[in-house]
């Protein structure tokens, strides 16, 4: 199944599919190691509902959930 | 001299290790044209050669977005040190390694200084340094800055590696575009210095190469056309990107061997905190709690509410002209913050009196006067508040250090998105109702240039410690005056005002001038850690010498002059205080008077308005003295001396004298909130905004605010129905904003294009070449391929 990362509930993991955007924001996303392949986990969201927290290569990263909308995640089906 | 640079991501480690490395010969400066801390020392155990240690600024990337990345990209490019250590944070081997493989690619001799290895040994883990040096073929040297282990090795083994040069190196090599890498490095070389860093970059499309070497884009281009790969398509940075990842993933669990049980306990001790800090119900209460004891600390006069519980009387022994009376307020204990406070004031004060005193009699009056008020008094105004300062800065370095101010921006994030500012702002906007000094330092913090520009504007607003006083005696004095009324509800008010002023003033800054998309809030949260004494004390040190350089300076300067145009006639004649009705500066002040009139203190009090403004004016050697500038005013006015402390009384007879309206006084506090700050801050803003050209218009920016908030509260509170007339300007404007921004109207100033960049390429074509019939360097580049 694919989603975006923005529509992850907290404990849910995927892997990453496919990053869109483009310029700066997209470049930072590779750089900090969210490029199609990687294993993410939802650790948690903030107070206010934004930004989210995820796991990504050891360490914990935030974003913004318009930052999170624009990468698609493959999600294992467990039915 | 020897030049080696620290380069490595943020939080790992390098600024401990650079500590240690250096101690005391560190020294901190800013980069050229930005205002990143640039950080330099000597490292001195190499026998007889002394080796200079520059820490680049802590970046992910070599990407051209952030100034960081800039500037350690330009100073390897462009300085060329004999060696890059890079500092890579053992216990987050993947992502810090993704800086390596782009280091690797500059020829520069390298080593890797493998931090943290002291957690890793605590974790159960363990590394093989000799396999990563192996797949990396660059040294490897296990080392723990925090425990000061292994660094000497590290130096000996950089200082034996930039003995010999070293040609860059890609981890791409077997990857499919590897006859791409290599050609477009054998194009470049001879042309420029690095052949392989700038092809590699060239590939990636980086923005900054492409206008550098437009010569091979058409035979990327070319290549690309040619090239698909199933996922990434001809995405050329993404596959870069991600073909770095895949190389260091390929048997990173062969090199960091973690032992299951131990890897979940570390990781718990921080989860553990994460779970209370940033809980969803109690984690902005926390933070709320965290802030109003740091500020308890530095400023309260009742640090154990001794006096608010009534467990001391008014009367209580503050045992006055003793050495201890620095230690209690009239109603309590007093916070460390006051306490330092008084006690620099009670020294400084005693050393004005006693230089005073040593000069009465030997020299002239007016000399007395300029080096006991103007040089002393000016200095000390400035000075006596660095204790405050500093403890400030001390608080908030522990929370960044501990990794909680990133936390902090996570929570608050949402609420500073509205303005078009990220969490980060909060920090120094709150930072603000302390000193705006500290509060404009920390911008740096701040990821957008924009953003820091508009946050330092708002700073001033948030009203700081020293302009209380003139809230409280003024708020004092009406109650007074009119009988009606609560003193605490018009403070209250004007610290809203202040707020208010600054959220607005944001809104309007993100939507006209300082505009530009909030910048993207991809971040790091690391693991916490204990702050590092040392790099501290370290951090405090270096900050106590910019603010105390800044003092005996600029600062010094302007107090001077100011307290010049006060005691000085036109003549040449000294004035003593309550002969300042006489000086220079009243005089300007009786001449720009009508300027005032629209705020309700100036032409309306006949020949008296001058008094707020010269008040007014003096507020910028410190903003406590314009009520001290009433006391001294007083007396001109036939009142009688009142002197300093008596802030209300003086207040009152002001009021008497000039038949001043209460919406003139409000309107007088409000343009000291929002004006121009001190010298010191002003200083401070100077320091932290990258141009002239800024600086110069935040002042314009200052004034203009405080000039339309007085004129508005003046005017409404006179004349009740002209709010009709500010609520309609103010629709107006939202209205002519919104619509520009509606249909991409940008009203640009000469100055503002420097960095518009054209939306074709450099050849003026289309980006891709797979439509086109072909052109000379793609022709030549399909030939060498066959």
């Amino acid at each position: 199944m694919v989603k975006n990362l923005d529509q992850f509930v907290i404990g849910e993991c995927g892997i990453i599919k496919n990053v869109g955007g483009e310029g700066r924001m997209r470049r930072r996303l590779f750089d900090m190691g969210a490029t199609p392949g990687a294993y993410v986990t939802l650790r948690k969201r903030a107070p206010l509902g934004d930004p989210i927290e995820i796991n990504i290569r050891g360490y914990e990263l935030t974003l913004r959930k318009n930052e999170a909308a624009i990468i698609a995640m493959e999600v294992k089906d467990n039915a | 001299m020897l030049k080696f640079a620290l380069a490595g991501n943020p939080n790992c480690g390098k600024t401990t290790l650079f500590n240690g490395l250096t101690g005391s010969t560190a020294h901190v400066g800013n980069w050229p044209g930005v205002t990143v801390d640039k950080k330099e020392g000597v490292y001195k155990k190499m026998g007889k050669e002394a080796i200079a240690v520059v820490d680049l600024p802590g970046i992910y990337s070599l990407s051209p977005y952030t100034p960081e990345e800039l500037i350690t990209r330009q100073y390897i490019l462009k300085e060329r040190p004999d060696c890059v250590i890079n500092v890579v944070d053992a216990m987050n081997l993947e992502r810090n390694l993704y800086l390596t493989t782009q280091l690797m690619e500059m020829d520069v001799p390298l080593v890797v200084a493998l931090n943290r290895m002291d957690e890793v040994e605590k974790s159960d883990a363990r590394i093989d340094a000799a396999k990563l040096e192996e797949k990396f073929g660059i040294p490897v040297i296990e080392i723990s800055a925090l425990r000061n282990e292994g660094t000497d090795i590290l130096m000996r083994r950089a200082y034996a590696a930039c003995k010999k040069p070293r040609k860059g190196t890609t981890v791409l090599k077997d990857s499919a575009f590897a006859q791409l890498i290599h050609d477009t490095k054998t194009a470049l070389e001879g042309v420029v210095d690095n052949p392989l860093f700038h092809a590699m970059k060239l590939i990636e499309m980086d923005p900054l190469e492409v206008e550098l070497h437009p010569q091979c884009i058409r035979m990327i281009e070319a290549f690309k056309a040619t090239f698909s790969d199933d996922t990434f398509g001809s995405d050329f940075e993404a596959l870069i990107a991600d073909s770095r990842y895949k190389y260091i993933a390929k048997d990173i669990s062969s090199i960091f061997i973690r032992s299951e049980k131990n890897k979940e306990v570390y990781i718990t001790k921080s989860d553990k905190a994460d779970k209370v800090l940033t809980h969803k119900i109690w984690g902005i209460p926390i933070f709320l709690l965290i802030l109003f004891t740091v500020f308890h600390m530095t400023f309260s006069e009742d640090l154990l509410y001794l006096g608010a519980l009534g467990a001391i009387k008014e009367d209580f022994v503050t045992l006055e002209g003793t050495f201890y009376q620095g230690l209690f307020g009239s109603g309590g204990i007093n916070s460390p913050g006051v306490i330092l406070f008084n006690f620099l004031d009670m020294s400084m004060g005693g050393i004005s009196d006693a230089v005073a005193s040593a000069m009465e009699g030997v020299a002239s009056e007016w000399i007395i006067g300029f080096v006991v008020q103007g040089v002393l008094g000016g200095l000390f105004a400035v000075l006596s508040f660095l204790p405050q300062i500093l403890l400030l800065f001390l608080f908030f370095s522990i929370l960044e250090d501990s990794g909680y101010m990133a936390r902090a921006a996570f929570l608050l994030d949402r609420i500073f998105r509205r303005f078009g500012l990220s969490g980060r702002a909060f920090m120094p906007m709150i930072m603000g109702f302390g000193c705006s000094i500290p509060a404009m330092v920390n911008t740096r913090t701040l990821a957008d240039a924009n953003e820091r520009t508009a946050t330092i504007r708002v700073i001033p607003f948030f009203s700081c410690g020293a302009k209380l006083p003139i809230l409280t005696a003024i708020a004092g004095g009406i109650v007074m005056q009119s009988g009606t009324g609560n003193a605490d509800v018009i403070t209250y008010s004007m610290y809203l005002l202040g707020i208010a002023t600054a959220i607005l003033s944001v809104l309007l800054m993100r939507n006209t001038t300082m505009k530009g998309e909030v910048a993207p809030f991809i971040m790091e949260l690391p693991a916490y850690h204990t702050p590092q004494v040392k790099g501290l004390l370290l951090h405090l040190w270096d900050k106590a010498k910019h603010f105390v350089k800044k003092a005996f300076t600029i600062i010094l300067l302007s107090t001077v002059i100011i307290w010049f145009i006060s005691h000085f006639s036109w003549d040449w004649v000294y004035l003593p205080d309550e002969k300042i009705h006489l000086s220079i500066l009243a005089s300007i002040g009786q001449f720009i008077q009508p300027l005032f009139t629209p705020m309700g203190f100036g032409s309306q009090l006949n020949h008296l308005g001058w008094i707020f403004v010269v008040a007014a004016a003096t507020g910028l050697i410190a903003k406590e003295n314009v009520i001290a500038t009433f006391g001294t005013l007083a007396a001109t006015i036939g009142m009688g001396f009142v002197g300093d402390e008596e802030g209300i009384q003086a207040v009152v007879h002001m009021i008497a004298a000039t038949g001043i309206t209460v919406p003139a006084l409000l309107a007088f506090i409000a343009f000291n909130m929002t004006t121009i700050p001190c010298f010191a801050a002003v200083a401070a803003a100077k320091a932290e905004l990258e141009d002239k050209k800024k600086f110069r218009m935040t002042l314009l920016f200052w004034f203009a605010t405080s000039y339309l908030v007085a004129t508005m509260i003046y005017l409404i509170g006179s004349w009740w129905w002209t709010s009709f007339v500010f609520a309609a300007a103010a629709a107006a404007v939202a209205g002519v904003v919104a619509y520009m921004n509606k249909k991409k109207i940008v009203i640009r100033f000469k100055s503002h294009k420097k960095f518009v960049t054209s939306q074709k390429n450099l050849f003026g074509c289309a980006r891709s070449c797979a439509d086109c019939p072909g052109c000379n360097v793609s022709s030549q580049y399909e030939k060498s391929i066959k």
